[in-house]
């Protein structure tokens, strides 16, 4: 089971109280994640990753294991950690806005 | 017994201020989507409970919701607004190609006749429709090529699709605005669009008279009178008598003629109503003193309505989304401002009230007349 925190609006969006818990089949990558987390949510398509480009949009940022996955390319695999539920994958809306 | 319904657009959300026909007492709901920017929301004349909102924000960008019970609870619906095609370029503020990108819906605007049919005007400027209650949408791309596209320009807001109006009489006619690029109008439901900017004049311009290029500010009709279109441009208060075909000014003794909202009463439709602002560098009223300025000949000759308004030490602005009227007898006239207030007037704009002062700062305001 992987664990996912999702920001505060989105969680409202989404009627969630806390952490997102994902089943994935196959191989765990952030695009594999994201696909997940959008077929269980289907209100948060278009918040995190444009529907049409799967672009990241520019003030969302992704972290797992104390590490910024935000630049790594779709495909890439999640850390074993993050796969096994030990960490979360943190979705984090960035701090902006002066 | 008549009720009001008076949908506020924020910058932190949404509030739906409810009262009697006497429209002295009223109550306030909200946030509704607490911390999103709402541009604009707006009920179905055909079914004033189903409502569409529009919030949006910087981090998590567009949402479409809707209501079916008036406001009381929402449910989210399809933000996919994707370009017909290969979308292109327009001008950039530097006059260079700069492609166009989906940014935000400005206006929302459900059908006369069908819940189910809404139209959204959108940044980069471009008309969606849906069909299927918001759930999808499909651009009307005949207006982005209709072939003055490339050479639009973003006014200071965003390159905006913000006015939608559609004919009582026929509802292939559809007649929108954008700036900066002016008002178009299509009369084969979407299919094929013209620009309708004959007797626009922008000293802004290298041609002032150009086809397109204009910054229209925002467009009211009365229903009764479809083809009778009222302007605030940039700067200028215009009329066209024949669906935009030529207009004409009628700023007459405004004492200012540039704003952004405009709007006409209800049961008098040569009665129009606009609120002066200083000039495009200083977004506020003149002299500190905020007045709605009413024309009961279709523009022209104007008369400032101040009573119940701040007339001194007043700095807000009032947007071009944030003007709206009621249709019972006596019609009410509503504005909201960047202050964050929404102020009400329940003869006509003889007299004004604040229905709320503390809000965030008001982006949109319309009402629905509940029987």
């Amino acid at each position: 089971m992987i664990r996912v925190l999702i920001p505060a609006h989105l969680r409202t969006l989404a009627h969630l109280n806390g952490e997102v818990q994902l089943e994935i089949a196959g191989e765990a990558t952030m695009q594999s994640l994201l696909n997940a987390l959008e077929a269980k949510y289907p209100m948060l398509l278009g918040t995190i990753r444009d529907q049409v480009t799967h672009e990241r949009r520019p003030f969302v940022r992704f972290f797992a294991c104390e590490e910024d996955y935000s630049h790594q390319p779709p495909e890439t695999p999640l850390p074993a950690s993050v796969v096994n539920g030990a960490e979360p994958f943190l979705i984090v809306g960035a701090m902006a806005g002066g | 017994m008549s009720q009001v319904r008076v949908l506020v657009g924020t910058r932190k959300g949404a509030f739906i201020l409810n009262s009697d026909g006497k429209r002295e007492h009223w109550n306030v709901s909200g946030p509704h989507f607490a911390g999103w920017e709402m541009y604009h929301l707006k009920g179905s004349p055909a079914d004033p409970n189903r409502l569409y909102a529009s919030p949006s924000n910087g981090w998590f960008g567009q949402l479409i919701q809707r209501s079916n019970d008036g406001g009381k609870t929402w449910e989210p619906m399809g933000n996919k607004f994707e370009y017909d095609g290969i979308p292109g370029t327009h001008q950039w503020y530097d006059g260079t190609p700069h492609p166009w990108k989906f940014a935000r819906v400005w206006h929302l605007e459900p059908s006369l006749t069908d819940p189910d049919t809404v139209y959204a005007g959108v940044e980069d400027a471009a008309l969606f429709r849906s069909t299927d209650g918001a759930k999808t949408w499909e651009e009307l791309s005949g207006l982005r090529k209709h072939g003055s596209g490339p050479s639009w320009q973003p006014g200071a807001g965003g390159m905006c699709l913000h006015t939608i109006i559609l004919d009582p009489r026929d509802e292939k006619r559809i007649s929108i605005a954008i700036s900066a690029a002016g008002a178009f109008r299509t009369d084969d439901a979407g299919k094929t669009w013209r620009p309708i900017n004959r007797g626009l004049t922008s000293e802004g311009l290298p041609n002032p008279n150009a086809e397109v290029g204009h910054c229209v500010h925002h467009i009211a009709a009365h229903p009764s009178r479809p083809d009778v279109l009222f302007m605030q441009k940039h700067w200028d208060v215009i009329c066209s008598n024949n669906a935009g075909d030529s207009w004409q000014e009628v700023s007459g003794n405004l004492p200012t003629d540039f704003g952004f909202a405009i709007d006409v009463h209800a049961h008098e439709p040569e009665t129009i109503y606009v609120v002066p602002i200083k000039s495009d560098s200083e977004h506020y009223p003149l002299d500190g003193q905020l007045r709605v300025f009413r024309s009961k000949s279709g523009g022209t000759e104007w008369e400032p309505l101040t009573q119940g308004l701040p007339q001194k030490d007043c700095y807000v602005n009032v947007l071009r989304d944030a003007m709206a009227v009621d249709s019972l007898d006596s019609c009410g006239i509503y504005f909201g401002t960047t202050g964050g207030q929404v102020y009400a007037s329940a003869d006509a704009g003889n007299n004004w009230a604040p229905v709320v002062r503390d809000l965030p700062a008001v982006l949109s305001v319309e009402v629905q007349t509940l029987q």
